[in-house]
C-alpha cells in the first residue's frame, strides 16, 4: 500500500520539494535461533517536510524497526527508502536526523552541559560555538541553569528532556523520536508533550514519533500511522483534521475522541486478522 | 550501563572500630594459645636441660605423643613458650619486637642504619620492604598498561579476543612460583638483571585481573549508548574515548586493587630466588636459619605495604569517581 500524504499537507506545496522521508515497500526479515522473523512487510509511506508522524502499534508490529531504518541503525533486505534524498546510511553521514531513544541515556559522567555537547564535540563544533548551542537548545527544553548538573541530580522527565536537547543541538531538520516518554507517569506525560509540540512549532522539524499511547498519538501527530504485527505493516494512515494549535483539553473535543476511535478500530483490525 | 552503586550503607569510622577490634582481639588470643602446642617439645627440651623432671621422663616417650597431650600432662612448665629463642610459632609480642628492632631501632641505632650511615641499613625491613616496593610499582605499571592495551586490542579485533583470551587464562594456570626462576634465568642470560626481571614476574601476575576487567567494563556500554555513537556517526576511535574507556572505569579501579596485590606477590616471588634484597630474600633467609621470627615480621612487613597499596587505590578511585560525577 502507498500512501501518499505529500498532496494533503499545505507546507509541501509551499516548499514544493520531495518528501523528506520516502519508503516504497520496505522489507525487512530478521534471522533469528528461532528462524526467521518478518519484522516489516511492504511498508510505503511519505512524510512530507515539517509533519510530525506518530508509529502506534502493539509489541512487534515492527514501529521502532522502522524508525531504526530510518535511522540506518537496521538494514533492509528489500524495497527502497530515501532519507532526505539518501539512503539511510549516507543520511546518518551527513547527520541528517537527530535520535531520542526510551532511556534518555545520558552519560553519568559528564554535566547535562557536556552530555547535551557530545554530539557537537564528534561533529567538530568549535568551543564557543558548542557552549552557544548548549545555552541555546537547554533553554528550549526549559532546562536553563541546570547545565553543570550530573544526571543522577535531575528527576527522570528532566533526564529525557536533557536527551531531546542533545539530539537538537545540531542542525538536523528531522527527529526520531522512540518512545521517548514510554517510562515517564502520565502527569509528566502530558506536560512534556505540550513542550514537544511547542518546540516542534518553533523548530520547524520533521518529527517521526513512535508511541504505545493512542491519546499521545491523536494529540500531537498531523499523521497517525496504525501498524499490526506478524508481519509488521501499515493498517492505516490518517491525517488529523486538529488544529496546530493544542491545548490539552483539545483531548475531551468530538474531533479527538473520534480520531482515537478510529485509530482504535484500525489497531483492533490489525489483531483480527 | 550499570555504574557502581554508591547509596549503600557504609557504617562511619566510629561504628566500624568495635567489631573490627574485636576480631583482631580475637584472632591474637587464639595467637597465643596456639603458640603453647606448637613450641611444647622445645620448651619441654629445654626445661628438661635446666633440670625439671617431665612427663613422660625420656624424650623417646614424647616423640609419638600429640602435643595437646604434653601440654596436658606438663601444665606448669610451659612458661618459656612465649619467649624462645628460635620458636616454632613466635608469640605476637616477639614478632612485634623483632619488627621494631628490624625497622625503627635498625636505622637510628644500628651502625649501618641511616643516622649513622646515611643510607637505609640492608639489615632493615624498610630498606627490603623499599626494594620490593619498587619492583612492585615497576611491574603494575607494566602489567596494568599491558592489560589496557590487550583489553583495548581484544573488544575491537575479533582474532584477538579469540587469540589472546586463551593465552592469558593459561599463562596464570602456571604456578608462579615454577615460572620465577625461570624467568629470572632466561633475563639473566640476555643480560637483563636486577630491578627489571623482577618486575616482569609482577606485571606477569598483574596484567591478568586488569585484561578481564578492562574487557568487561569496555564492553559495559549498552545497545542504545552504541546506537547513540553510531547515528552521529562517530568513529571508533572516539567511541572509545568518549564513552568505552569513561563507562570502564569503576571496572578498571576494581581490576587495580587485585593487579596491586598480585603485583606484591610477584616481587616477592621475584626475589626468592635472586637474593639481593627484598622481603622475599628476607623470608628465604629466615628460613634457611630456622629465624622464624624474622619470617613473620618480614610476612607482616608485607601484608602491611599490600593494606597500604589496596587502600591507596581506592583513594584513588573515591577521587576518580567524584570527579566524574559518579559518586557524591
Amino acid at each position: 500500500m502507498i500512501e501518499d500524504l505529500k498532496a494533503e499537507v499545505p507546507g509541501q506545496a509551499r516548499d514544493g520539494a520531495a518528501p523528506v522521508i520516502q519508503a516504497s515497500h520496505l522489507d525487512l526479515t530478521f534471522q533469528t535461533a528461532d528462524g526467521p522473523v518478518h519484522a516489516l512487510k511492504d511498508v510505503s509511506l511519505d512524510i512530507p517536510k515539517g509533519a510530525f508522524v506518530s508509529f502506534i502499534g502493539p509489541s512487534g508490529c515492527g514501529k521502532t524497526t522502522f524508525l531504526r531504518c530510518i535511522a540506518g541503525l537496521e538494514h533492509l533486505t528489500g524495497g527502497i527508502l530515501s532519507v532526505n534524498g539518501m539512503t539511510p546510511d549516507a543520511a546518518r553521514r551527513a547527520r541528517a536526523y537527530g535520535y531520542v531513544f526510551q532511556a534518555a541515556g545520558l552519560y553519568p559522567w559528564r554535566t547535562i552541559g557536556r552530555n547535551v555537547a557530545l554530539p557537537l564535540e564528534i561533529m567538530g563544533y568549535s568551543r564557543a560555538e558548542r557552549a552557544d548551542r548548549v545555552a541555546r537548545v537547554l533553554e528550549l527544553v526549559d532546562l536553563a541553569g541546570f547545565e553543570n548538573r550530573f544526571p543522577w541530580q535531575l528527576s527522570g522527565g528532566m533526564q529525557q528532556r536533557a536527551s531531546i536537547a542533545r539530539a537538537l543541538a545540531f542542525d538536523a531538520d528531522i527527529l526520531l523520536m522512540d518512545e521517548p516518554f514510554g517510562a515517564l507517569d502520565e502527569i509528566v506525560r502530558d506536560r512534556l508533550n505540550e513542550e514537544l509540540l511547542r518546540l516542534w512549532d518553533k523548530t520547524h522539524k520533521t518529527i517521526a514519533f513512535v508511541t504505545h499511547s493512542i491519546p499521545e498519538a491523536v494529540y500531537l501527530s498531523t499523521h497517525i500511522v496504525v501498524m499490526s504485527p506478524r508481519p509488521g505493516r501499515i493498517t492505516d494512515v490518517i491525517e488529523s483534521p486538529l488544529p496546530k494549535d493544542r491545548p490539552l483539553d483539545i483531548r475531551d473535543t468530538p474531533d479527538f475522541i473520534a480520531i482515537a476511535h478510529r485509530v482504535r478500530e484500525g489497531l483492533r483490525a490489525g489483531y483480527q486478522e | 550501563m550499570s555504574v557502581a552503586s554508591t547509596t549503600s550503607v557504609t557504617p562511619r569510622r566510629g561504628q566500624r572500630l568495635p567489631p573490627v577490634l574485636g576480631v583482631v582481639l580475637a584472632l591474637i588470643a587464639l595467637w597465643y594459645v596456639a603458640v603453647v602446642p606448637m613450641n611444647a617439645r622445645e620448651t619441654l627440651t629445654q626445661a628438661e636441660r635446666a633440670g625439671a623432671i617431665i612427663d613422660p621422663p625420656t624424650a623417646v616417650d614424647r616423640r609419638d605423643m600429640s602435643s595437646w597431650a604434653l601440654v596436658a600432662r606438663n601444665p606448669g612448665l610451659l612458661g618459656a613458650s612465649w619467649s624462645l629463642d628460635r620458636p616454632r610459632l613466635p608469640a605476637p609480642h616477639q614478632v612485634v619486637t623483632e619488627l621494631y628492632a628490624s625497622t625503627i631501632d635498625e636505622e637510628i641505632n644500628g651502625r649501618s642504619g641511616i643516622v649513622q650511615s646515611g643510607t637505609l641499613s640492608n639489615r632493615s625491613l624498610v630498606y627490603h620492604g623499599l626494594v620490593t616496593l619498587n619492583a612492585t610499582f615497576l611491574g603494575f605499571v607494566i602489567g596494568a598498561t599491558l592489560g589496557v592495551v590487550l583489553a583495548i586490542g581484544i573488544v575491537h579485533s575479533r582474532v584477538m579476543d579469540m587469540s589472546v583470551m586463551p593465552w592469558a587464562i593459561v599463562s596464570q594456570t602456571i604456578p608462579i612460583v615454577a615460572l620465577a626462576p625461570m624467568i629470572i634465568v632466561v633475563l639473566y642470560s640476555v643480560g637483563v638483571q636486577g630491578l627489571l626481571p623482577k618486575a616482569v614476574i609482577s606485571a606477569y601476575l598483574s596484567f591478568f585481573p586488569v585484561v578481564v576487567g578492562m574487557v568487561k567494563g569496555l564492553r559495559s556500554p549498552d545497545r542504545m549508548q552504541l546506537d547513540l555513537m553510531h547515528t552521529y556517526n562517530a568513529s571508533k576511535a572516539r567511541v572509545l574515548w568518549a564513552l568505552r574507556l569513561p563507562a570502564s572505569v569503576p571496572y578498571l579501579f576494581a581490576s587495580l586493587k587485585i593487579a596491586i596485590a598480585a603485583s606484591l606477590v610477584g616481587a616477592i616471588v621475584g626475589e626468592l630466588p635472586v637474593q639481593k634484597g627484598g622481603l622475599g630474600a628476607r623470608m628465604l633467609a629466615g628460613s634457611y636459619y630456622g629465624q622464624t621470627v624474622q619470617i613473620w615480621a618480614a610476612l607482616f612487613v608485607a601484608a602491611a605495604l599490600a593494606a597500604l597499596l589496596v587502600w591507596a587505590i581506592g583513594a584513588a578511585e573515591r577521587r576518580a569517581l567524584r570527579r566524574m560525577g559518579m559518586a557524591p
